[in-house]
């Protein structure tokens, strides 16, 4: 088989070729080596794992030999710089953690290790996944391998997953990992035209994930197609003990829930998400996902969220307030770069003044306000009791429909650049992916189809919290009807 | 007694509170596995959580969380059966996550309170507001290097219980008598070794004068004052130095102060100026801490009896007197060894032993109680022989000097020093007879009526004993046969 | 609730962050807009509403008391910038 067409093969189809011995996971890493070489351009890797990624291949042939290889097994995946891994420098996209090379390896790369998947490399992100855009990387930002034209201002993959999800559509990874705190996994997967699933808050550990705001952040992986994301999701979940936040529920075979299909599942239309002045092209994608699961058995139902335009300035607090805390112990003291100051607050101010970029430290100063004395109960607690509002209302629709279907996103992929002076606007990206986030329901962005321009349009599905199997099953109906297989540039260009 | 301090206008009643720091005695720390014990190398006690590092989370450690019910029991206080770990926010090297995980707004235990006594034999009821748990944090040395203070985290995340009182306390003597009070149910309860000078128990003072009756004055607080003698210290000089600068028409700066126990004085801890704002919120890494009652009530039922408990069953039961069982009960090892021994042998009768041979024993040699040389079942054999009159007193001191020195039992010491009296009827009996039959003048003289001669035949008896015959017991069977 | 210069230095002091002079009203001005906008939430009534800090798992699980980590100082000490093994080191503190 030739590099191209082994880089066109998705982890259900690349997993028998490697059983049935129609190739190596040498051969399948080598040719992603190539893949990830040939995308530099698109600076999808803050750091590339090459030696790691061989060491790795060899393994997965081995266990693949041995018959006691999984799902997973010779997979080469990328791995959100997020993530800590024991051995290689993780960077959160920031300069605060200097050459921060983790001695621990966090508990979902652990899994993926475990499970014989090939290590490519640490993929970019927001920095600390503070961002929409990828722009607020202290490596630049990633780029989206879709294109509008020759001539026209390079593409966000939007963020923060902007690497990971750049590289699964760029055909730079068979899938990666992403975390999903207010819509950084659904919405740059639905910006690059891959799927992305953000499960049930506690299904994935938090453990050496480095922290943005502990009550949101969950991981979960970006694939080619609804089947991977269940097979890859499969061997990410599971209780840690090491995480008091993870949920100590058995791990299903995701992958075998998807095939029930959708027939008599009641499937909720949001009517608060048609928001005003929602642009035409995602009208009318929605309109179509409604289409395709009302043609595929699902009963759609209109519901009502009436909370749904409180939930962005809900989490606009809630996450900044959480982060402050999570990112102070970048200090300068133990681990990371440190500017020498006059003193030791000198040291902390000027440590963390040039460390952070300024998205971060906007969040962190708004975080710091919002629960300083006098401040506390008007901010903090107010918007506490406002999730507990927006988590109600998913109750309430929950009782007469089994999962939502959304966009995932108000538009597509913007030039990078865009929305850069105007914090809100940039924060509006979120406003479909938020109200799951901040109720900890699964969710998933399929892609759909592709607006004037050629660029890719996700819809989302939010289930019952732990209900992953209704989400995965109405998004293979999604991908079944959709038939989406239009793949950027780079991908087929390059590797022709 | 009067608490009142005496300025150059009149009268000043001081208000204290406290807030004693405890640590928890558990082999790991609060939400790590690293251990907590003290002595170890630098950093060697530390986890990557502990460290600060980036991604680690906390989980509970069950044992810090009895202790914490141990002790909210034992302060008649609430359990609250839920309760929130809070971050407490604020920048220092010794705290590496840059929050402290405590307990801000709902603690695991609420109110309860504590009776103190007092030099006059009274009693003080000092009402508790609160017991929360929390991470102590690392240590800073100054003194390494001359331009940078080194960091040692072995410390960092040992559990603390953190124990809160109302502002009930009006002098040093409440303050030290509340603090003594205390540290002996946390080691009763096993819960804290109570060891002051290593900083396991450590005290902030909340304090501030007012005229008697008047409004609260405002207050400073004094930061980690580590032995009672230092407290006392600090307290006597803080109020002082607030009569002062209040008579002199100034106005106290709510500050934190801190005990310099060189020059006998407090002063204003400057580094701690700016971190007023601690902007607590609950920690997003741990859901709530929930108790369930039998959890609670199986926590109780395991609890040792506590030293006010103990000494009411003392006097009540055990016929002790108030001096005794105080004395006896202010230590759980002490406590358990007169126990020990008062299973099988007259209670006040031990005590006496217990305070008198055995604490001086212990004294001399530089012993703790659970290091005595005579086991406490060896105490009581003793002590059965004084009872059955078997020694003498004096006898048994003399035993009991061998019984220590040696380490032997108490029936082989006497057997070996041959001073098990003869108390058997029979022997006695046969002893009176011969020394009656060798007598008869005298028998004769003593029937006529000249009993004074009943020193004559005791004292024949006990030659002829050589000494062992119970003088009672022949006293008894002399009046008895010499009386027909 | 409006952020004047003032406040926007005590928040940077609180969260130890160095502004410059000349951010400081580009940065009030932001975070005023940023406020502005999280005060729409002021409009909703959450009259006795209990607070939501989290979801999932409503009750924190218990570690047995083992002592299971720590003993790797050399680990702990790898990435910390100008270290003197065993110890971290920061600028001199004056008590
Ligand atoms: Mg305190
Ligand atoms: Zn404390």
């Amino acid at each position: 088989m030739s590099k191209s067409e082994l880089l066109q093969l998705d982890i259900a189809t690349a997993g028998k070729g490697l059983r049935d011995g129609d190739f190596t996971a040498i051969e399948l890493t080598e040719a992603y080596l190539d893949a990830v070489e040939a995308s530099r351009e698109l600076n999808i890797f803050i750091t590339e794992t090459p030696d790691r990624a061989m060491a790795d291949a060899v393994a997965a042939d081995k266990s693949i030999k041995a018959g006691t290889s999984s799902k997973m097994t010779g997979m080469p995946i990328g791995m959100k710089d997020l993530f800590c891994t024991q051995g290689i420098k993780t960077t959160a996209a920031s300069n605060i953690l200097g050459e921060f090379i983790p001695p621990y390896e966090s508990t979902i790369s652990a899994r993926l290790k475990a499970a014989g998947t090939i290590l490519l490399g640490k993929t970019n992100l927001d920095e600390f996944a503070m961002g929409s855009s990828n722009t607020t990387s202290a490596f630049g930002a990633a780029i989206n391998p879709w294109e509008l034209t020759e001539d026209k201002k390079p593409l966000t993959p939007g963020g923060s997953s902007g690497g990971s999800a750049a590289a699964v559509a760029a055909g730079a990874a068979i899938a990666a990992t992403g975390t999903d705190t207010g819509g950084s996994i659904r919405q740059p997967a639905a910006f690059c035209g891959i799927v992305g699933m953000k499960p049930t808050y506690g299904r994935c550990s938090r453990w050496g994930v480095v922290a943005f705001a502990s009550s949101l952040d969950q991981a979960g992986p970006f694939a080619r197609t609804v089947r991977d994301a269940a097979i890859m999701l499969e061997t990410m979940a599971g209780h840690d003990p090491k995480d008091s936040t993870s949920a100590a529920q058995a791990t299903p075979n995701f992958e075998a829930l998807i095939d029930g299909g959708v027939k008599g599942m009641r499937v909720g239309i949001p009517k608060e998400y048609r928001v005003e002045d929602m642009p035409e092209e995602i009208d009318s994608i929605w309109r179509r996902g409604i289409e395709m699961v009302t043609a595929a058995g699902a009963e759609v139902v209109e519901v009502s969220l009436p909370m749904t335009m409180s939930a962005l300035p809900t989490y606009y607090i809630v996450a900044p307030a959480e982060a402050s805390a999570n990112l102070a112990r970048y200090d300068g003291v133990r681990y990371g770069a440190r500017v020498e100051g006059d003193d030791l607050n000198g040291m902390y101010s000027a440590t963390r003044g040039q460390g952070f970029g300024k998205e971060v430290r906007r969040r962190i100063m708004i975080g710091t306000y919002v629960l300083s004395a006098g401040y506390y109960d008007a901010y903090y607690k107010k918007a506490q009791r406002v999730r507990t509002l927006i988590s109600q209302d998913f109750d309430n629709a929950f009782h007469s429909v089994d999962a939502l279907l959304t966009p995932t996103t108000p538009g597509a992929a913007f030039p990078i650049g865009e929305k850069e002076d105007d914090p809100i606007s940039m924060y509006l990206n979120d406003v479909f992916t938020v109200p799951a986030s901040l109720a900890g329901l699964p969710a998933i962005s399929v892609p759909v189809g592709s607006n004037e321009n050629g660029l890719p349009l996700g819809l989302q599905i939010i289930g019952r919290p732990f209900d992953e199997g209704s989400v995965f099953r109405l998004g293979q109906a999604l991908e079944d009807a959709a038939q989406f297989d239009k793949r950027p540039r780079l991908t087929l260009e390059g590797f022709k | 007694m009067s608490t009142l301090i005496e300025g150059r206008e009149g009268q000043w009643e001081l208000v204290i509170g406290l807030e004693t720091h405890a640590q928890v005695t558990s082999e790991a720390k609060l939400f790590s596995g690293a251990s907590a014990s003290f002595g170890a190398k630098p950093n060697s006690h530390v986890s990557f959580l502990d460290a600060g590092m980036p991604g680690m989370l906390p989980v509970i450690n069950q044992r810090c969380v009895e202790a914490a019910v141990m002790t909210g029991i034992a302060l008649n206080a609430e359990i609250n059966l839920v309760s929130i770990f809070d971050r407490k926010n604020y920048f220092y090297p010794d705290l590496p996550l840059g929050y402290q995980i405590s307990q801000f707004s709902d603690p695991i235990v609420g109110e309860g309170w504590l009776d103190i006594e007092l030099d006059e034999g009274s009693t003080k009821r000092v009402g508790i507001t609160r017991l929360h748990l929390e991470q102590d944090a690392g240590k800073s040395l100054h003194d390494q290097d001359p331009f940078r203070t080194f960091i040692d985290l072995n410390r960092a995340g040992v559990g603390l219980m953190e124990i809160v009182t109302e502002p009930d306390i009006h002098s040093a003597d409440e303050a030290a008598a509340y603090v003594t009070k205390l540290r002996e149910i946390l080691r009763y309860l096993g819960v804290c070794d109570g060891n002051m000078e290593e900083g396991s128990l450590r005290c902030d003072i909340n304090i501030s004068v007012r005229k008697p009756g008047g409004a609260l004055g405002t207050r400073t607080e004094i930061k980690n004052v580590n032995s009672i003698r230092f407290m006392r210290e600090a307290i006597a000089f803080e109020a002082r130095r607030q009569v002062e600068i209040i008579e002199d028409g100034g106005d106290i700066d709510q500050e934190t102060r801190l005990f310099d126990p060189d020059r006998g004085e407090t002063r204003s801890m400057r580094s701690k100026e700016d971190s007023h704002d601690y902007r607590y919120f609950p920690d997003p890494d741990l859901p709530p801490l929930v108790l369930d009652t039998n959890y609670i009530a199986e926590i109780k039922s395991r609890m040792p009896e506590l030293p006010d408990a103990k000494r009411s069953r003392f006097v009540n039961e055990l016929g002790l007197t108030e001096y005794d069982a105080n004395v006896i009960a202010a230590d759980k090892s002490s406590a358990a060894y007169f126990e020990k021994a008062a299973e099988k042998a007259e209670p006040k009768l031990v005590a006496n032993w217990v305070m008198g041979e055995v604490f001086g024993r212990l004294n001399k040699d530089g012993l703790s109680i659970v290091e005595a040389n005579v086991a406490p079942e060896e105490l009581a054999a003793l002590v059965v022989m004084i009872q059955d009159g078997k020694i003498s007193g004096r006898q048994a001191k003399e035993a009991f000097e061998k019984m220590w020195s040696e380490g032997m039992g108490a029936l082989a010491v006497i057997q070996e020093l041959g001073l098990e009296q003869i108390s058997d009827d029979g022997a006695i009996k046969e002893m009176v007879a011969s020394v009656i039959s060798a007598n008869p003048d005298k028998v004769a003289e003593f029937k006529a009526g000249k009993t004074q001669l009943l020193g004559f035949f005791v004292g024949q008896v006990m030659k002829a004993s050589k000494g062992k015959a119970n003088p009672k017991a022949v006293n008894a069977i002399l009046q008895e046969i010499l009386g027909q | 609730m409006s952020l004047d210069r003032e406040t926007i230095v005590r928040i940077a002091k609180l969260a130890r962050i160095d502004v410059e002079d000349s951010e400081i009203d580009g940065l009030a001005s932001e975070l005023n807009n940023i406020l502005d906008w999280v005060e729409t939430l002021n409009s909703i009534s959450t009259e006795g509403v209990e607070p939501m800090v989290g979801v999932g798992v409503s009750k924190a699980p218990l570690r047995m008391d083992n002592t299971n980590d720590g003993d790797i100082a050399e680990a702990v000490l790898a990435n910390a910038p100008d270290p003197a093994p065993p110890y971290f080191t920061v600028p001199k503190v004056i008590e």
